[in-house]
């Protein structure tokens, strides 16, 4: 699914900063993956250029088989519409738009009938247990309701990967394990997730952890009992 | 198309402050242009209310006296015009010669009718001179070509002349006037405009010839012109016509006296001339507020797609093309021109009749005749589309640099932004 082979990526900002110094990954389909590291180690840098969002200066990435390189703004903008559902630490919702809306919008720039997207957005909501939060703001809702609506809002165009930058960085135990939960009841579903994390027990709970030192990959850690993990796996998913 | 006005609903609602001083911007910098332009052409009309008894297209030629001795004649000798001129002025200067008409002058007539006498100026003139020299028929007609033919004599007089000599008559029409012994016919009246005390009675020109035997000599030659345009043409031309008229006469081509050359159409692109000037200076009067309406514009685009690059950033990231966010932007900076542009232009609309019915309503005496120096100060329908125009056009790409600055950073750097 995700093929990476020698990405390098140097900041110029004043001085150069080498933040990827060659990173080999591959990520197959439906795998459930952790990038590990502490801040600066540049994995972030790496989700970044994952997602699209960010280019790249050596070595190849591919993504579900299409070479991802010198693409025009307009083809990324439809790859990340189509294939990639984001999460972000800090939700990233439009704060003038109610949850419904913010769901609704990656379809609109697909060009979906308002009155279909709305209804798949109140589908979406609803499984995520905001069904009665629909018409509120964001800044009406608690962090983990807003994380929620990014989750909804990130798989309505039903993406390939779901690329997820600290998703509980900015929540309270409790309201990060339900949306480890989410995560994990994602990925039960098939789909290939991959976490940016720099809390072990967060990354404990996938099945795969990747570990970024100085922008080179430290080793790749296969976690095959994710129960074993600080959180435990007592609470059911909401 | 109902999804985009929806986005630009909420852009436009989420900050009502940043709306309304756009919306501000906009509607004064369109206010001013059409006050601006009504007040403008307020001015110009009434220069053409106040001149409108003058025909703009016509030069009046006399015989002058010499001034520089020519071929052995000394100077100070009359010119008299002939029918040679009328003959010259249409086969010399076909181009710029419209018309031609010769006139003939009697003054110092005593009109009678019963008790009444009057003086009187007679003049004897082609049917095209009504045009000429925009004389208005209240009752009647103008003299005609049969008139002319058959040497009738018929007159046409002033309506207070008429009132002065037919005191007690019901019609004046068909009457007899007796002018110095002789009997005419009354077939018009026309007006007396305010301007002079009119005295001049119309008869046709073949009539006053034959009857005052002029033969082939005439006092004015009168001519309309045409596809003269500049000052410069119009001196050559007058250059040009003097030196043709002196082969006739013998007089020095060069003696500017000589001939007595009343020249209206010459004012006439003097005043185009100032009205024009007027009509620019208002322009870009108009255009400098509508400039500093764009900058305000502009600059509050600016500033609104800086406070929204986050926005974009989260757009971009769930997959908005650039180009939708360009268009959106645009679309909005459009829509908040065309609403608040079309309010100022209201405003302004509504002002220009505010004026109209006000100023333009008062009269200034200046003693021989009142003047009106404001004339319906509106503007018209095509100066309210361009200035709009011109107004969307700018918020447009108000809209267009910043969004298309915004779209240029990558997607990641807007979402930290």
């Amino acid at each position: 699914m995700i093929h990476l082979k020698g990405i390098h990526k140097t900041y110029n900002n004043g001085s150069p900063l080498h933040v990827l110094k060659g990173i080999d990954l591959d990520i197959r389909k439906g795998e459930f993956v952790a990038i590990m590291g502490a801040s600066g180690s540049g994995k972030s840098t790496l989700l970044n250029i994952l997602g699209i969002l960010d280019s790249y200066d050596e070595g190849e990435y591919t993504l579900a088989g299409t070479p991802i390189r010198h693409l025009s703004e307009t083809r990324a903008a439809d790859y990340r519409n189509r294939m990639i559902g984001f999460i972000f630490q800090s939700f990233n919702l439009i704060g003038f738009k109610n949850a419904v809306e913010n769901v609704a919008l990656p379809l609109f720039y697909q060009g979906v009938g308002r009155r279909k997207r709305n209804q798949l957005a109140l589908e979406y909501l609803d499984k995520l247990g905001l069904r009665d939060w629909a018409h509120h703001y964001p800044n009406e809702l608690s962090g983990g309701q807003k994380q929620r609506v990014a989750i909804a809002r990130a798989l309505i165009t039903q993406p390939q990967i779901i690329l997820a930058d600290e998703p509980t960085g900015a929540l309270d135990s409790h309201t990060s394990l339900e949306v480890m939960e989410i995560l994990k009841d994602l990925h039960r579903q098939g789909l290939t997730i991959v976490v940016v994390t720099h809390e072990s027990g967060v990354a404990y709970q996938t099945e795969k952890i990747v570990h970024i030192k100085d922008g080179l990959i430290e080793r790749i850690e296969e976690n095959l009992d994710p129960q074993k993990n600080p959180f435990g796996m007592s609470t059911q998913m909401k | 198309m109902l999804d985009t006005f929806q986005e630009i609903y909420g852009a436009i609602m989420r900050n009502k402050m940043r709306t309304i001083a756009t919306g501000f911007a906009v509607a004064s910098g369109l206010f001013l242009i059409i006050v601006l332009q009504g007040a403008g052409n307020g001015v110009i009309n009434s220069f053409e209310a106040n001149m409108g008894n003058f025909s703009f297209d016509a030069i009046h030629i006399f015989g002058g006296m010499t001034t520089k001795p020519f071929e052995g004649i000394k100077e100070g000798r009359f010119i008299q015009l002939d029918s040679r001129d009328v003959e010259m002025t249409e086969r010399v200067f076909p181009n710029y010669v419209k018309d031609v008409m010769p006139s003939l002058e009697k003054s110092g007539l005593i009109a009678s009718f019963g008790q009444q006498h009057i003086s009187a100026e007679l003049m004897g003139v082609r049917p095209s001179w009504a045009a000429l020299d925009a004389v208005k028929i209240l009752q009647g007609r103008f003299i005609n070509e049969i008139d002319l033919q058959q040497k009738r004599k018929v007159v046409v007089i002033s309506d207070s002349n008429a009132k002065d000599l037919f005191p007690k008559e019901r019609e004046v029409i068909g009457k007899a006037l007796d002018l110095s012994g002789i009997s005419y016919t009354v077939v018009g009246i026309y007006k007396d405009e305010q301007m002079s005390n009119e005295r001049t009675f119309y008869a046709p020109f073949t009539t006053i010839a034959a009857i005052y035997n002029y033969g082939r000599f005439i006092n004015r030659l009168s001519m309309t012109i045409h596809h003269i345009e500049s000052d410069t043409v119009m001196e050559q031309f007058m250059d040009e016509y003097t030196r043709a008229a002196s082969h006739i006469h013998s007089f020095a081509p060069d003696d500017k006296r000589a001939l007595w050359i009343w020249n209206q159409a010459g004012d006439s692109i003097q005043m185009k001339k100032a009205q024009n000037i007027l009509h620019t200076a208002f322009w870009i009067l108009g255009l400098l507020t509508l400039v500093s309406g764009v900058v305000g514009v502009s600059n509050i685009m600016l500033i609104s797609v800086k406070e929204r690059t986050r926005e974009f950033g989260i757009r971009r990231a769930i997959g908005a093309r650039p180009w939708s966010i360009i268009r959106m932007v645009m679309a909005e900076s459009v829509v908040i021109t065309a609403i608040f542009g079309y309010i100022g232009m209201l405003l302004g609309v509504f002002f220009c009749e505010w004026m109209d019915n006000t100023v333009g309503n008062q009269t200034m005496d200046v003693g021989v005749f009142q003047a009106k120096y404001f004339v319906d100060p509106t503007v018209n329908i095509s100066t309210c589309l361009i200035a709009t125009v011109i107004i969307v056009v700018a918020g447009a790409l108000a809209g267009f640099f910043p969004a298309r600055k915004a779209v240029k950073v990558k997607p990641i750097d807007a979402l930290r932004g």
